[in-house]
């Protein structure tokens, strides 16, 4: 908590040093400066910067994040809106790198030196070196223009299924839908591929890393010899001890997701948090930028204590201890 | 020296750190260079518009963008740009990283956990989200980009020093030598720095294919160098206009960075082989 | 092989490919088991004794070994020849199982103890059906409630709740106890135990190796015991052969081997033995690289009765006594006085 709070107070400080002046964008191109100064006194912003500061976490331990300039709606619900959007293409992307990820790890650890580990290899390196924003544009040329296969940008809109989870894949899943899940996917498919390719080859290295390494053990070399079959083995014991330091990967992989987010979804137009950031970024929009910084932060704790709680159902020993 | 010359043959051998090392090499030398590559000085910023947007052939390698800019040009001088940023931003950010966690690893002092803790503030946070708002801040220039990535960069590298310190500050020859009474700036210069130097290095090299990319990231939003500079990440951005007719604009400049990124990391992971056997290859991912 | 035998190992050669070239690790080795005995594998660090273990189970590491040539008789079946699906499946943990030498890292630390035990019940139970695929719940009960009264027979206290344990809860000595158990579990023909107490107190070794004993011979269960170290062999073993540098030297029922020993290297190497009424005596000379391994008998030249004949041929095998042979060209005449 006290990190999210340093984060917030360091956003806020240089987030209100921008120098553009956000009363004149909010008071309109033919403000007068009288009015231009009503507005800034209205927002608060003739204030030294600790005033404002303490006033801002004043009204946020009573929920209030305030209000965005730019859209003029509290930021809360600013984000809570845009919230559905950016989960539904973090989990996908995060599901991509694990469950693509990890299998490729394993096997290229299994198959060492041969020309399946190599080829990983140069996947996963250059995955790592692929810059997402030309990624996503090359994807755009060859899925959407060139195949036609996805839609280039943006989000499934219109004729939603009925709304449980916001996430229109799922959603439409509930409801049934097939249509609308396939049209929903075709939309998420080239921003996941996008979010998903650093963090997948980062779990490619790191799964495969720590198979190797646990291959080595005396306790394989023991089920070996008392002719435990080898998938049984491999797939349900190595992968445990490997799956101790890939999970820690998977709590980092969060942290890359969200700074992708944010060039994806704007490569993308995709209506979530990331694109809502940019904006706010953009438009000296201060509640915004530091209302995202308080969710970025407040989701990176999170996923931090989810990691733990995975390592204990991993690690049977910190369980207990 | 020796340690260089052992660096330097152990490179020779692992095929993928060579082939890293020549990229970059490449890259240095396509920097130096970039007037004699290219057919007149003003190449990468002369506009014909009757030549706009033509494809890759003839005249033009890479082809021409909107401005009828030749993109091979363009792309020999982004280099520069590209060089320049990620040299001058790793540098600041070792020059303030390394000092912060030797000090606050060696010392443990109250001012060292102050700035621990702003470290790790720094890096609950995306780096690209507080880059962009320091470079907004700021307003697009190289040097606000370099800035803007030093600023958010240096805690890598005092997480890093901090740690190698804090594990090094219970050895017996660094307790042997306090014992002794010799000063502890002479410890941490004679007995602790070069006992980091091993992982500074590589995470110098992958410090600059990450910072490359953030750069990039900074261009392609419209936060870097302002048109007409020849940056790689901006003319990507530019190129989103023009497809898929102009589907070569993107390409060249893509590569050249998908390329120089590649090759830091390809030799910080042959570094890390060389310099640090304790840790496997792979053990890292991006950032 | 004759029928009483259960493992004859005959002629094995082994390498091992490295930087420095090919390490001819284990050179035409010859080793009988018979059934219900436990033949001790005595020999220095590094003379092969693992290698021939894992040479009969089938796990020498793919990618460095090379089996040169030789059989591994096992029950009138060559061993070598089966594929390493089959050997997996119907030789390893079923007919042959494996005590390790180092009870700590053998189990793996993220599973219960009973996890483990079951999962080689699961598919080393006599229970079990050729080819089954699941674990049904009777069999599983019983595969259960077998396991829990051979964890009671190695003196594990409380066996229902020492299955649901990790590992770490438990001690050296127990661990391997427990090891001793997954052994006998699938009731195999043929126990191999690779230096099993190297890494126990050695106030513990004792109790181990009497209790091992005493299950395997109730059981009437072969075993192919590895050790470097001749008190243990001493006191666990029927017959012992010795290893040297890859070649076996002298094979001899335990009583003989101690008191007349007949090849110079076994001479020599129980003089060295720490002895009330003698002073040590160093074995003179160094272990022989194997990339590059001596011609002949390979304990030549540490040899003080070597001849020419030493350095150019193998001896072949030599009967000095009824079951006691020795490959030696000269082997040492009479009994060694006080053993
Ligand atoms: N995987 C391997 N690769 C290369 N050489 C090996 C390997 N395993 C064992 N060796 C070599 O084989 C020889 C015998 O080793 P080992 O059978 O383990 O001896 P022991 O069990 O008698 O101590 C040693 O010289 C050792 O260096
Ligand atoms: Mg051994």
């Amino acid at each position: 908590m006290p990190t999210v709070a340093g984060l917030v107070a360091i956003v806020f400080v240089v987030s209100h040093i921008i120098p553009s002046d956000p009363a004149a964008l909010v008071a309109g191109e033919a403000a007068t400066p009288e009015q231009i100064a009503a507005v800034r006194k209205k927002l608060g912003f003739d204030q030294p910067m600790h005033v404002q500061l303490g006033a801002y976490f004043w009204k946020l331990m009573q929920g209030d994040m305030g209000n965005s300039l730019f859209t003029t709606r509290p930021v809360w619900d600013d984000l809570s809106g845009r919230l559905p959007a950016t989960i539904e293409l973090t989990l996908a992307a995060m599901a991509v790198s694990t469950l693509v990820g990890v299998p490729l790890g394993v096997v290229a650890a299994l198959r060492r030196n041969t020309w399946l580990d190599h080829a990983v290899r140069v996947i996963t390196v250059g995955g790592l070196a692929v810059a997402s924003f030309w990624l996503a544009i090359l994807l755009q040329l060859l899925f959407s223009m060139e195949l036609g296969w996805a839609p280039l940008n943006a989000r499934l809109q219109g004729f939603p299924p009925p709304a449980v989870t916001g996430l229109l894949t799922i959603d439409a899943l509930i409801a049934g839908n097939l249509g609308v899940l396939g049209k929903a996917l075709a939309h998420l498919a080239l921003p996941t591929i996008t979010l998903a390719v650093p963090g997948l080859a980062t779990l490619v290295r790191f799964t495969r890393a720590g198979v190797l390494d646990v291959l080595q053990s005396g306790f394989v070399q023991y089920q070996r010899a008392m002719g435990i079959p080898w998938r049984v083995i491999v797939w349900k014991y190595v992968l445990r001890n490997a799956l101790v330091s890939t999970v820690t990967q998977i709590g980092l992989l969060f942290g890359i997701l969200l700074a992708g987010a944010v060039v994806v979804e704007t490569v993308f137009d995709w209506p979530g948090i990331g694109n809502y950031a940019f904006n706010a970024i953009f438009s000296s929009d201060y509640n915004a930028i530091v209302g995202f910084t308080l969710w970025a932060g407040t989701v990176f704790i999170l996923v931090n204590l989810l990691v733990d709680l995975a390592h204990s159902a991993i690690d049977p020993r910190e369980a207990r201890s | 020296m020796k340690a260089l010359v052992f660096i330097v043959s152990r490179l020779y051998r692992d095929r993928s750190a060579f082939l890293g090392a020549l990229i970059i090499l490449a890259l240095v030398v396509v920097a130096l260079a970039a007037p004699l590559l290219v057919s007149h000085p003003d190449a990468a910023w002369a506009m014909n518009p009757q030549v706009r947007l033509r494809p890759p052939g003839g005249e033009f390698l890479f082809g021409t963008d909107r401005m009828g800019g030749d993109i091979y040009a363009r792309v020999i001088y982004g280099a520069r740009i590209t060089l320049t940023i990620a040299v001058v931003a790793v540098g600041v950010s070792l020059l303030i990283g390394v000092p912060v966690g030797l000090v606050a690893g060696f010392y443990g002092h109250w001012l060292g956990e102050v700035l621990m803790r702003v470290s790790d503030i720094f890096l609950a946070v995306p780096q690209i989200v507080l880059a962009i708002a320091i470079a907004l801040t700021l307003g697009p220039s190289i040097e606000n980009v370099i800035l803007a990535l030093s600023l958010t960069y240096w805690p890598w590298f005092t997480r890093l020093v901090y740690a190698e310190t804090q594990s090094l500050k219970n050895e017996v020859f660094i307790e042997a030598a306090m014992a002794l009474g010799v000063p502890p700036w002479r410890i941490i210069v004679t007995h602790i720095l070069p006992n980091v130097a091993s992982p500074i290095i590589v995470r110098t090299s992958i410090g600059m294919g990450f910072t490359i990319l953030t750069a990039a990231a900074l261009g392609f939003l419209g936060l870097g160098a302002p048109p007409p500079a020849p940056e790689w990440g901006r003319m990507i951005s530019e190129s989103r206009e023009h497809l898929p007719d102009a589907w070569w604009y993107a390409l060249a400049p893509g590569l050249a960075i998908f390329l120089v990124v590649m090759g830091f990391n390809l030799l910080g992971d042959g570094l890390r082989d060389i310099l640090d056997p304790r840790i496997r290859r792979a053990q890292h991912g991006r950032g | 092989m004759a029928a009483a035998d259960i493992l004859a190992v005959r002629d094995l050669a082994v390498a091992f490919a490295s930087d420095a070239g090919l390490a001819q690790v284990l050179d035409r080795v010859n080793l009988t088991i018979r059934r219900g005995e436990v033949m001790g594998l005595v020999g220095e660090s590094g003379c092969g004794k693992s290698t021939l273990a894992r040479a009969v189970l089938g796990v020498l590491p793919e990618n460095a070994a090379r089996i040169g040539g030789g059989r591994v008789m096992f029950d009138g079946e060559d061993l070598l020849r089966i594929g390493p699906e089959e050997m997996s499946d119907r030789v390893r943990g079923r007919r042959i199982t494996f005590i390790p030498q180092d009870p700590y890292g053998s189990f793996n630390p993220l599973f219960s103890v009973g996890d483990q035990v079951m999962e080689i019940m699961r598919w080393k139970s006599k229970r079990r059906p050729e080819g089954e695929r699941g674990y049904p719940r009777a069999r599983r009960a019983a595969d259960r409630a077998e396991a829990i009264e051979l964890l009671r027979q190695v003196q594990i206290p409380e066996p229902e709740a020492a299955l649901s344990k990790l590992p770490h809860e438990f001690s050296g000595g127990q661990r391997q106890r427990l090891m001793i158990a997954m052994a006998l579990l699938p009731q195999p023909d043929l126990i191999i135990a690779d230096e099993p107490t190297t890494a126990l107190d050695v106030t513990i070794q004792a109790q181990i190796l009497r209790l091992l004993r005493k299950l395997v011979k109730g059981r009437g269960i072969s075993v192919l015991f590895t050790t470097h170290d001749m008190g243990t062999a001493h006191e666990i073993c029927d017959r012992i052969t010795v290893l040297y540098a890859g070649q076996e030297m002298e094979t001899a029922p335990v009583d003989a081997f101690f008191v007349r020993p007949a090849h110079q290297y076994t001479a020599r190497l129980l003089d060295s033995l720490p002895n009330p009424d003698r002073e040590i005596r160093e074995i003179g000379g160094e272990i022989p690289r194997l990339i590059d391994p001596p011609q002949g008998c390979r304990f030549h030249p540490r040899c003080a009765a070597a001849t020419d004949i030493c350095r150019s041929q193998r001896p072949d095998e030599r009967a000095v006594a009824a079951g006691h042979v020795v490959r030696c060209h000269h082997p040492h005449e009479g009994a060694r006085h006080a053993a």
